[in-house]
């Protein structure tokens, strides 16, 4: 997310899948979408029926390979070297979109003097690395002048501090021939691929780029997208249709759960998780996350009434809202901070809801012996998945290496309802929410997640309030009004509708159910008047505690005419508007005014979105601009928020309203996208002195050793893939006979030199897999 | 549901079989070869379970019909997704399937089998490209090949292989298709049937009513494609013929066969057979247009079977799909075989009489 967070704004997909089939050429590139996204690839068969061209780059010959009219073999882990080239070839050969790149990007914005970039000594570093601390300090990464609101340009692009130069430098030895030494791909095959780019774009013809976790699950997946959104830019390509980038989402709602987060620095709407230690008060924390100019500058609005959806009327003026009762970050709490924390003993216990972390995660060995080490472990599933039977029936008690009876994990097993055994909404991979209803009863004991997590808080919640400990003051002061039906399950509608934001109530109920739009009258479980009208949307939402909001980017979805837009299922456009909610604001296609020109009218008839048409923005999709904004519009350098950026301005997100080539504030490593190896790959880097992403945290520990660059005894990649007959971990696909008996065993594919018998087993510097049988399953090349 | 089956060989269904065999007899006298049963036939869908048939599905239709819902993004643009009248209207439909847009995702197989609640048959990694599926059968009436060939799809570019400057590799390419009964329009199977099990729908397919069906394999060895078969032990049912019943429950309350309403990308297309007959030759001459200069379709109308119902736009040879280039119906052989049965019997007695007369 933060690859496209930082180089448009919002980390989601800029486009929808619908409108792939606009576009003039996809390319696809760390995914196999017709094998992990066969709904969403009739799309792309859409476009190739129109003519388009589809290419495809991937180490393997996949089912999606063999739909595209090119296939490119890449090197895995090479991603950056060959975009990188792509974007060297469009900025030599003058190929870029100018007009779009000069006012829409920060092409033109002029950096500080004392920036360095890694092609300076081409050892791979930027200016500003710390060795002890083994990170950058980012001061000398920034615009010239003060803060990012209104930069210093020059809009001919020739400043030699000027971003486009800066950027045309640093790509300056990313050539074919480097291409083919790193990623193997021939300079005639990289030619076919840009030529195809380029003539797809332009005032006339859009390119789409689709990626998935072949990207984001690397050392440097976060550069890999930042290089693709470097090309978008280039070729004018983003908020036009058949453009975008389409980011395709591991899992069914992984959109939904970074907006509405699992993950433990973010609070939903991607507002970041306070600090300890430097933002200990709610003014420090709004301080550091309040810019001058562009939406982002409400941030006071979006958190306080955050903080009224998590505790109510307990939060006041005068209390900060009850910041102090939040947790603050302290540490790093990512998956192996906390994996090794959990095999040091220093975890007691752990909810596992909706993972199978002892087959789905990265050293599934060491997994499993950690969970041994806990005191008490809940696990939520609809089937006995690997990790609820950990400890009489897994790999490690086979080999002995833990025993049943020595084993003091107190394990829970509960039963889980089905997706189809409850109701709520999924945010798919292009930001949309679609409702689904419950279609029948769960079985038995089975309940669905939100009654188990429900039911707990009430549980602790009662328990706290018995105890008066100050330290579960938090606990007490949580607003959970939800109310439930007879099985104890909450209304799920309710927490959409606490998502969606409402007034605060500002006085006791004197005509209950009566005011138009509130849900369910407004009233709480035990019946008390709780809150007033939904709000329509989150420029609705004040900083003083009169109104509440579960995650400001939801806004809108469950608005005052109490409809839940979610649950809408009449689509009057090939966007699809009217079916569910596109966050934000039911937009499709994001940063849509840049498919207008400059001066307000569509670059094309045949690429028109969005235009200004006599005093307003309007067109086929809800504009993501302030509607009456001037195109001609142009700021007096002291406005705030929306009113401090250019009307020809798209990325209102960001403070300068421009999409971001280079990314002055926002990224650890690096403010444009390096070449490095992967982690364990079999090489060095070609590019620099340095292999591998010097701020990456290796995690490594005698239990979770690694294979740096180069090691002569791992030399060949292996890596893993999804297939269209199974889903994530497998506990919805493995235990189902009809999908199983279509893929029932675990099998490797090989190049047709390397399949010898010793590849039956394969060893890793963690632990190694077996196969039952081994041998190419289809015969196409793996490099 | 599971239903023990019953190999039924009383005198009231052996009546039968014996008139169906002189029939047959003087139908291959006459080499005419009409079906049997004549269209517009009622079939009860009592081959549902219970449940199954009580749930009124035409309510449901109309209860969405009447919310406007549709499809994401498209409107009612889509054949697939619309609802018909075609069993009331005693339209001829079909299927149009083409490897040209199939990814090989197999959901048409799953989709089967969960609608007409067919039994899984075997957890077995055949490990043929990413088929473990293996031919079309009893407990399989949709299945996807996948075929590996030495040659070019098209214009496509893998690897090196198709740039016109390069050195090129050797070609390649993976072809998917879903293969389902052809549902012909002289149907082997339902001309052999001797306890008339087998019949004509008003839509033109052909359908098994299995209450009926004594399980005495006839119809397997006239099928001219390979597709109908009867379920072994132990799965349910077993001893019976089964094959695709065209979604003959669904298409009565004006639902596409569940098939091709799951296609993701459309390689499946119901609806009228004139219609999708001119849509197939249309793509055929646009594809050749684009490069595909093998494509070609796959529609013997010219053979005994008289044009199929589940026709196939392939990419290069049918031998390769493990489609009879000439697929024939063995009733032809009828009239020969009658006739040489005729006259070695007339022969024989002769011979007879011949040895009466010259050792009486």
């Amino acid at each position: 997310m933060p690859g496209l967070g930082t180089s448009f704004g919002r980390g989601g997909a800029t486009t929808a899948q619908q409108d792939l089939a606009n576009a003039d050429c996809i390319l696809i590139e760390g995914s196999s979408m017709a094998e992990a996204h066969p709904v969403g690839f009739r799309w792309v068969m859409k476009a190739k029926e129109r003519g388009a061209t589809i290419i495809h780059v991937d180490p393997r010959f996949s089912r999606t390979s063999a739909l595209a009219d090119i296939w490119i073999p890449i090197r895995a882990g090479s991603d950056i070297a060959f975009l990188g080239a792509l974007v060297r070839h469009i900025i030599e050969n003058e190929l870029f979109f100018r007009e779009y790149v000069v006012h829409y990007t920060n092409a033109s914005c002029i950096l500080r003097d004392d920036y360095g970039d890694p092609e300076d000594r081409a050892d791979g570093y930027f200016s500003g690395w710390n060795e002890d601390a083994r990170n950058y300090s980012m001061q000398s990464w920034q615009y010239k002048g003060e803060g990012l609101s209104f930069p210093e340009r020059d809009l001919t692009l020739q400043d030699s501090q000027c971003v486009f130069q800066k950027l045309k430098r640093h790509f300056a030895r990313y050539t074919p021939e480097m291409v083919e030494k790193v990623c193997g791909i021939s300079p005639a095959l990289f030619y076919k691929v840009a030529d195809t780019l380029v003539k797809a774009s332009g005032p006339d013809k859009t390119a789409a780029i689709c990626y998935a976790v072949g990207w984001t699950q690397h050392s440097k997946g976060v550069q890999i997208i930042r290089t693709a959104s470097i090309l978008q830019l280039l070729l004018g390509n983003i908020g036009r249709p058949g453009g975008g980038i389409l980011a395709l989402r591991g899992h069914a709602s992984i959109q939904g759960s970074t907006d509405i987060p699992t993950l433990y620095d973010i609070l939903p709407g991607y507002l970041p998780m306070p600090r300890g230690g430097e933002e200990e008060t709610l003014q420090q924390y709004l301080d550091a996350h309040t810019p001058k100019t562009g939406l982002w500058s409400n941030t006071p609005s979006y958190f306080i009434s955050l903080l009224k959806a998590y505790y109510g009327k307990h939060a006041t003026a005068e209390n900060n809202f009850g910041y102090n009762w939040l947790p603050k970050l302290t540490a790093d709490h990512s998956f192996f901070e906390y994996l090794y924390d959990m095999a040091d003993g220093k975890m007691e216990g752990m909810f596992l809801i909706g993972q199978n972390s002892a087959v789905g995660a990265p050293n599934s060995r060491l997994q499993r012996k950690s969970m041994a080490k806990l005191k008490w472990f809940v696990i939520r599933d609809m089937v006995e998945t690997e990790p609820a039977r950990f400890w009489r029936d897994s790999a490690e008690i086979e080999r002995g290496e833990l025993k049943t009876e020595e084993i003091e994990t107190e394990v829970f097993f509960f039963p889980a309802a089905g997706h189809a055994e409850k109701e709520g909404a999924f945010t798919n991979t292009q930001r949309l929410l679609q409702w689904r209803e419950k279609a029948v009863d769960p079985p038995g004991d089975c309940r669905s997640d939100a009654w188990f997590i429900h039911q707990l808080a009430l549980r602790l919640i009662g328990k706290a309030r018995a105890a008066r400990d100050p330290i579960d003051e938090p606990l007490r002061a949580l607003d959970w009004w939800y109310p439930e039906d007879r099985f104890g399950e909450p209304k799920m509608e309710a927490v959409l509708a606490e998502i969606n934001g409402w007034k605060t109530p500002v006085a006791a109920a004197t005509d209950r159910g009566s005011i138009e739009g509130v849900l369910f009258g407004g009233v709480d479980r035990e019946g008390n008047h709780h809150h007033e009208a939904q709000i329509d949307g989150y420029e609705e939402l004040k900083n003083d505690g009169s109104t509440a909001c579960g995650c400001w980017i939801y806004s809108g979805v469950f608005s005052r005419d109490g409809v839940n837009k979610a649950n809408s299922r009449k689509s009057r456009d090939y966007l699809g508007h009217g079916w569910g909610f596109s966050w934000p604001s039911d937009r499709r296609i994001i940063y849509n005014r840049a498919s207008a020109r400059p001066g307000g009218e569509p670059w094309s008839e045949r690429k028109k979105l969005v235009w200004w048409d006599s005093g307003n923005w309007t067109g086929i999709d809800v504009p993501d601009f302030k509607k009456d904004k001037p195109p001609d519009y142009e700021p007096q350098n002291q406005e705030r928020g929306l009113d401090g950026q250019r009307g020809d301005a798209p990325f209102i997100l960001h403070e300068d309203g421009l999409g971001w080539l280079y990314v002055p504030k926002g990224l650890q490593d690096g403010p444009m996208p390096t070449h490095y190896e992967p982690l364990e790959s079999p090489v060095h880097n070609a590019l620099y002195s340095r292999d591998t992403n010097p701020v990456v945290n290796w995690f490594t520990r005698a239990e979770n050793r690694f294979a740096p660059p180069g090691d002569p005894r791992f030399p060949f990649v292996l890596t893993t893939y999804r297939l269209t007959e199974h889903h994530t971990g497998g506990g919805m696909s493995r235990f189902l006979s009809h999908l199983s008996e279509l893929q029932p065993e675990m099998f490797v594919e090989v190049s047709p030199e390397l399949d010898e018998p010793e590849w039956q087993n394969h060893p890793s510097s963690r632990g190694s897999v077996s196969f039952w049988r081994s041998g190419p399953v289809t015969r196409q090349c793996c490099q | 549901m599971s239903r023990s089956w019953k190999v039924r060989r009383s005198p009231a269904t052996s009546f039968p079989v014996v008139c169906r065999a002189v029939l047959l007899f003087l139908i291959g006298l006459s080499n005419r070869r009409p079906n049997l049963v004549c269209r517009r036939i009622y079939t009860p869908n009592s081959h549902l379970p219970a449940h199954r048939m009580a749930e009124d599905f035409r309510a449901v239709t109309a209860r969405r019909a009447k919310c406007g819902e549709t499809m994401i993004g498209e409107g009612t643009q889509s054949t697939n997704q619309r609802r018909h009248n075609y069993v009331q209207e005693n339209v001829e439909v079909g299927f149009f399937t083409g490897p040209t847009v199939c990814i090989g995702c197999k959901a048409c197989e799953v989709a089967c089998k969960e609608w007409n609640e067919v039994p899984d048959d075997g957890f077995t990694w055949i490990g043929n490209s990413y088929d473990n599926t293996g031919r079309l059968g009893a407990s399989t009436w949709r299945h996807v090949l996948f075929l590996e060939q030495d040659c070019q799809k098209g214009n496509q570019i893998t690897g090196l292989m198709g740039l016109s400057d390069a050195q090129s590799e050797d070609p390649f390419r993976w072809i998917f298709l879903s293969d389902v009964c052809k549902h012909c329009e002289e149907a082997g199977c339902l001309e052999a049937c001797p306890t008339g099990s087998i019949v004509r729908t008003e839509v033109g397919s052909v359908f098994v009513q299995n209450d009926v069906c004594n399980g005495c394999g006839y119809c397997v060895v006239s099928c001219p494609f390979g597709v109908i078969d009867r379920r072994p032990q132990p799965l349910p049912d077993a001893g019976g013929a089964f094959k695709c019943t065209f979604c003959y429950d669904r298409q009565k309350s004006g639902l596409v066969p569940a098939c091709a309403k799951v296609c993701p990308t459309e390689s499946i297309v119901f609806g009228r057979l004139d219609d999708l007959r001119a849509r197939a030759s249309q793509r055929v001459e646009q594809l050749k247009q684009s490069g595909y200069e093998d494509a070609q379709l796959y529609d013997p109308q010219e053979t005994s079977v008289r044009g199929i119902h589940a026709f196939f736009l392939i990419l290069g040879e049918p031998e390769a799909y493990g489609l009879p280039p000439k697929p024939q119906v063995p009733t032809i052989y009828l009239k020969s075989a009658w006739t040489s049965a005729l006259l070695t019997s007339i022969a024989a007695l002769i011979a007879v009489l011949g040895a009466f007369l010259f050792f009486g």
